[in-house]
């Protein structure tokens, strides 16, 4: 196992968890639409498909 | 409304194409081509993880708290962040251990304990019955409202008669499970085409939510903006858009926190996620990709889960339709019923992918770690020694199943209406959770002991009943709901979901806090005051340290006597006749060295546990094995000094290994060197008999004409001046050749004189083309010199230089043709340095003798040609030039004549001479 891909895993669970929860949630709570959508909804998804993309850079970059 | 026959066709229909699905992955896994080796398909077969509670109760849920049904998809999502690195190893564990099941594993890390294996499966049972109920609620509710009258106002319960359909489903069901799951008499623990059959249920499930989403969204409404609009024109529906809809507290951040770390943990530890992610993984690489292919897929099944939801509040506000199965409902009022059936199969995917899993995973550890410990400890089954019980357990696990799945009826009928989908979800959640201490801590702590999984199972479970599961049924009228209310005996301070007086969290955070608590202080706390058995000290180090282990060099930690013999008719008890042959095939008629004939040696045993194991559990492998050998009790010291050993051995393998490289290596040059060695050698013996023939030649006349002179006394003075001439010439040849034959060693040993000086390259080709003038005049050839007369200097060794063009002048003329012979000497000045080339016409030199001309000893060209040379001349010159830092090479078009040259190089010659040459050398300069 490479040691820096685990780092870097490990980080990313990290930034994940931040994200994830309060009180960086809160940023995302007010009554306002962005592009029709609302804030809340739209920015917790936003967050989770760039976990997602960033897991997947990761994971594909890797070889073998 | 659908018809009833419609529905109940479609449904069969559909169970049917799975089982040909698993039947199709079954065959072909036998044929070795499987079906399910990508990671596609397991990334689709870990998304079992979405079930019916997933299906309908995530748009149940946020119809009622808005945002609040997500903590369950960011927990997994979170936990796929790190598989990599945790799942990969328990994988890893499962493999090398052969593992069946959540159960065996905690067992096997703590000394392969039956008594934590029975204790993890009666809290599997009791935690996973309420979820399976679920299912069957979720099947018989959405196939309810699929043939009720389309009037959603109409009570679902005013219909007696589908309380028997659940019984009937689930009895339908379990029937195809033992189809599924237990149709093998090989009782190993992979099912590839249950794998297959969930994969293509997750798809399924996923495409048919995407459908009715997209209808919602896009036919019901025009886009998201339209239906997100409409929405927050109300004010209580734009109030579930905020975090405060689903937090009746002040406590927003642990419900979210609690609800993220529940299911993170749930998803690790549910049975059906350790079969489907640790124990049916086919391939560890494939984790790479699953790892963020499955939160993708909870990301898209869960896209239009709050647009559905949303919808269904405003279609049918305040008529009282169930929000759990608004999937159905919108489709069935808006008179899509082709949707609505497709929508339902997505359903019942969902719902019977999970009853799969779950029930074959939860019937395996029954058998295992249950019924057959109990069965080994009674008399008549140690009795039956002879009998094939392969078959006696799969029929155990068929009744398990069976057991199960009518147990959970039992549930459905009794408590199943009182709660919404997800609030049962979640009460197994709770359940399973309590795993994680035990199972995450024993892969990275060895200090971990089998009492402190105990203690801390044992609080945290009973917490779990006390402060979840009994309420649970206390709300849904079953026993009385006093003690809730008030707490047990009146004593406020132990009212199940207020403990201690802790008020303000929700049920569910409040038990996962306290279960939590408990369970990790007794575990960390038990632990670190019992110490470890032997047997649990070498299971914590195979299992913390499983990465450093790979390949043979495992450590066997058992020590004792066992005859093959006895093993062999233990392992065909469980494995049946044809694996018991290919396992014990290559140990028979070789005995393992220092033990006697027929005795086998730790390593087989430890296979044939391993193997036993993944049959029927690794304590009851343990126990098994352990009835059959004469085994000495391993103390800690034992372990310690195997473990030495076997990192010893280790080390030796690999100082072998590098000694042995290194080893060839040497070989490899050695081989070179001789090769050399023997073409040099070959050389040498060519090289003598030219010398000796050369050296005869000048003897032999000096011998003939000293006879001659000898014989006759009379000879006349003439003619005698004549002959001494000769002895003379013939003399001299000979020293020359001799003084070549030294001079050549002196250079290659590093032993010749150089006299260096600055010298002017053209004065000495003038020098030796006028040394060399009366030969080339005696045999009618021309000598003519041309190019730069006035070359920089070079620092070298004048006499050698003269030497080398008297070399190449004198073998020019021995090629030369007898009339009209030609020599160009040429020389070329550069700012580099300085060419020197000599150019005759003679024959050429062919390219192969090119490449041999300067080899020593080596001659080329017409043998009457060669008398006078030594094959040593060339060698010699460029040995000479490149001492100076030169090179010399030919060039030459047979039939045209060849070009000999040299170059020598102005800058470095300083520096390479003066470290070539000896100090006493070196003068003065000015």
């Amino acid at each position: 196992m490479k040691q820096a891909l685990v780092q870097k895993l490990l980080a990313l669970f990290c930034l994940g968890w931040l994200l994830l929860s309060f009180p960086l949630l809160k940023l995302w709570d007010h009554p306002v639409s962005l592009f029709g959508l609302p804030l809340l909804p739209a920015g917790l998804f936003a967050v989770w498909a760039l976990l997602i993309v960033v897991l997947a850079w990761l994971m594909e970059r890797e070889v073998g | 409304m659908i018809s009833t026959t419609l529905v109940v066709v479609t449904g069969l229909a559909y169970l049917l194409l799975l089982f040909a699905i698993a039947w199709y992955g079954d065959r072909r896994a036998a044929q070795g081509r499987s079906i399910i080796a990508s990671p596609w398909v397991y990334a689709l077969s870990i998304a079992v993880y979405a079930t019916a509670w997933t299906y309908f109760g995530s748009v149940g849920r946020a119809s009622v708290d808005g945002i609040w049904f997500l903590p369950i998809y960011l927990g997994p999502t979170l936990v796929m962040i790190v598989g990599w690195i945790v799942i990969r190893k328990m994988i890893r564990i499962t493999r090398t251990h052969r593992i069946t099941s959540i159960a065996d594993f905690i067992a096997s890390r703590y000394g392969k304990s039956s008594l934590i294996a029975g204790l993890v499966t009666v809290i599997v049972v009791i935690g996973i019955v309420p979820y399976i109920a679920l299912q069957l609620k979720a099947i018989s509710a959405s196939y309810l409202m699929l043939t009720a009258p389309a009037d959603p106002a109409a009570p679902l319960a005013a219909a007696r008669w589908w309380q028997d359909s659940a019984l009937y489903v689930a009895l339908a069901l379990a029937g195809f499970i033992i189809l599924f799951g237990t149709r093998h008499l090989d009782v190993t623990e992979r099912h590839e085409g249950m794998v297959a059959a969930i994969a293509f249920e997750s798809l399924i499930k996923l495409l048919a939510f995407l459908a009715v989403g997209l209808f919602v969204v896009y036919g019901l409404f025009n886009g998201l903006g339209d239906l997100f609009g409409q929405a927050m024109a109300n004010a209580e529906l734009a109030g579930l858009l905020r975090f405060e809809a689903g937090a009746h507290s002040d406590y927003l951040f642990s419900q979210w926190f609690g609800l993220v770390l529940l299911a993170g943990l749930a998803f690790l530890f549910l049975p059906r996620q350790f079969q489907v992610m640790v124990i049916e993984n086919v391939d560890e690489r494939h984790l790479k990709r699953a790892v963020w292919v499955f939160p993708l897929y909870l990301l898209l099944i869960n896209l239009f889960v709050l647009p559905i939801a949303l919808a269904g509040l405003m279609f049918f506000a305040n008529d009282g339709a169930d929000p759990d199965l608004f999937v159905l409902s919108l489709p069935l009022i808006s008179r899509h019923e082709a949707l609505a059936l497709f929508v339902w199969i997505g359903g019942l995917s969902a719902a019977t992918g999970m009853v799969i899993v779950e029930a074959i995973a939860v019937s395996t550890m029954i058998c295992n770690h249950l019924v057959v410990p109990v069965l080994l400890r009674t008399q008549r089954f140690s009795d039956r020694t002879a009998g094939d019980l392969t078959r006696l357990l799969l029929n155990i696990r068929r009744i398990g199943i069976i057991f199960l799945l009518l147990l959970s009826y039992l549930y459905f009928f009794l408590a199943g209406e009182a709660y919404a989908l997800v609030s049962i979800g979640l009460i197994s959640f709770a359940a399973v959770a309590q795993f994680a201490p035990a199972a995450l801590a024993g892969m990275y702590w060895k200090g971990g002991t089998a009492p402190g999984v105990l203690a801390g199972l044992g609080a945290g479970f009973g917490l779990w009943v006390y402060t979840l599961m009994l309420p649970s049924i206390a709300k849904s009228g079953w026993i009385s709901g006093a003690f809730v209310e008030y707490g047990p005996f009146g004593q406020a301070w132990l009212m199940p979901e207020q403990l201690f007086g802790l008020s303000g969290l929700d049920p569910l955070t409040h038990s996962l806090f306290w279960s939590l608590l408990a369970n990790i202080s007794a575990y960390v706390l038990v632990s670190l005051w019992s110490r470890p058995s032997a047997r649990e000290a070498s299971q914590a180090m195979l299992f913390v340290d499983v990465h450093q282990r790979a390949g043979g060099a495992q450590p066997v930690f058992w020590q004792g006597r066992a005859r093959i013999e006895d093993l062999q008719r233990l392992a065909s008890r469980f494995l049946g006749a044809a694996r018991t042959a290919a396992l014990f095939d290559h140990v028979n008629g070789q005995t393992a060295p220092g033990a006697r004939a027929g005795e086998a040696d730790a390593r087989l045993v430890q296979q044939v546990e391993t193997q036993l194991a993944g049959a029927i559990g690794s304590a009851s492998a343990r126990v098994m094995v352990a009835s059959v050998v004469n085994e000495e009790d391993l103390e800690l010291h034992d372990v310690m000094r195997i473990l030495d050993e076997a990192s010893q051995l280790r080390m030796y393998s690999r100082a072998l290994e590098e000694k042995s490289h290194s080893l060839q290596q040497a070989t490899e040059e050695l081989r070179a060197a001789n090769e050399q060695l023997k073409s040099l050698d070959r050389l040498k013996d060519d090289f003598m008999s030219s010398v000796t023939h050369e050296l005869r030649t000048p003897l032999t006349s000096i011998r003939a004409v000293a006879e001659m002179m000898h014989d006759d006394p009379d000879m006349p003075d003439e003619r005698r001046q004549e002959f001494l001439d000769i002895v003379v010439r013939e003399s001299e040849r000979l020293s020359r050749l001799v003084g070549q034959v030294l001079d050549l060693a002196r250079i290659e040993a590093g032993h010749a004189e150089w006299h260096n000086s600055d010298i002017d390259m053209a004065a000495i080709v003038d020098q030796a083309v006028a040394s060399m003038a009366e030969q080339y005049a005696d045999k009618n050839a021309r000598i003519e010199v041309s190019g730069e007369r006035n070359p920089g200097l070079i620092r070298a060794d004048a006499d050698r230089l003269i030497q080398v063009l008297l070399n190449l002048l004198s073998n020019a003329l021995r090629h030369l043709p007898d009339q009209g012979g030609k020599v160009r000497v040429d020389v070329g000045d550069s700012s580099d340095g300085v060419t020197v080339s000599v150019i005759d016409n003679g024959p050429g030199i062919s390219e192969p003798e090119q490449a041999e001309v300067f080899d020593k000893f080596r001659q080329v060209g017409d043998r009457q040609r060669r008398q006078g040379g030594t094959g040593l001349g060339l060698p010699i010159s460029r040995q000479i030039i490149e001492h100076f830092g030169g090179r010399m090479w030919v060039e030459s078009v047979p039939g045209k004549g060849a070009e000999f040259s040299f170059f020598l190089p102005r800058q470095s010659a300083p520096e390479i001479t003066r470290a070539a040459v000896d100090t006493r050398e070196e003068e003065p300069r000015p």
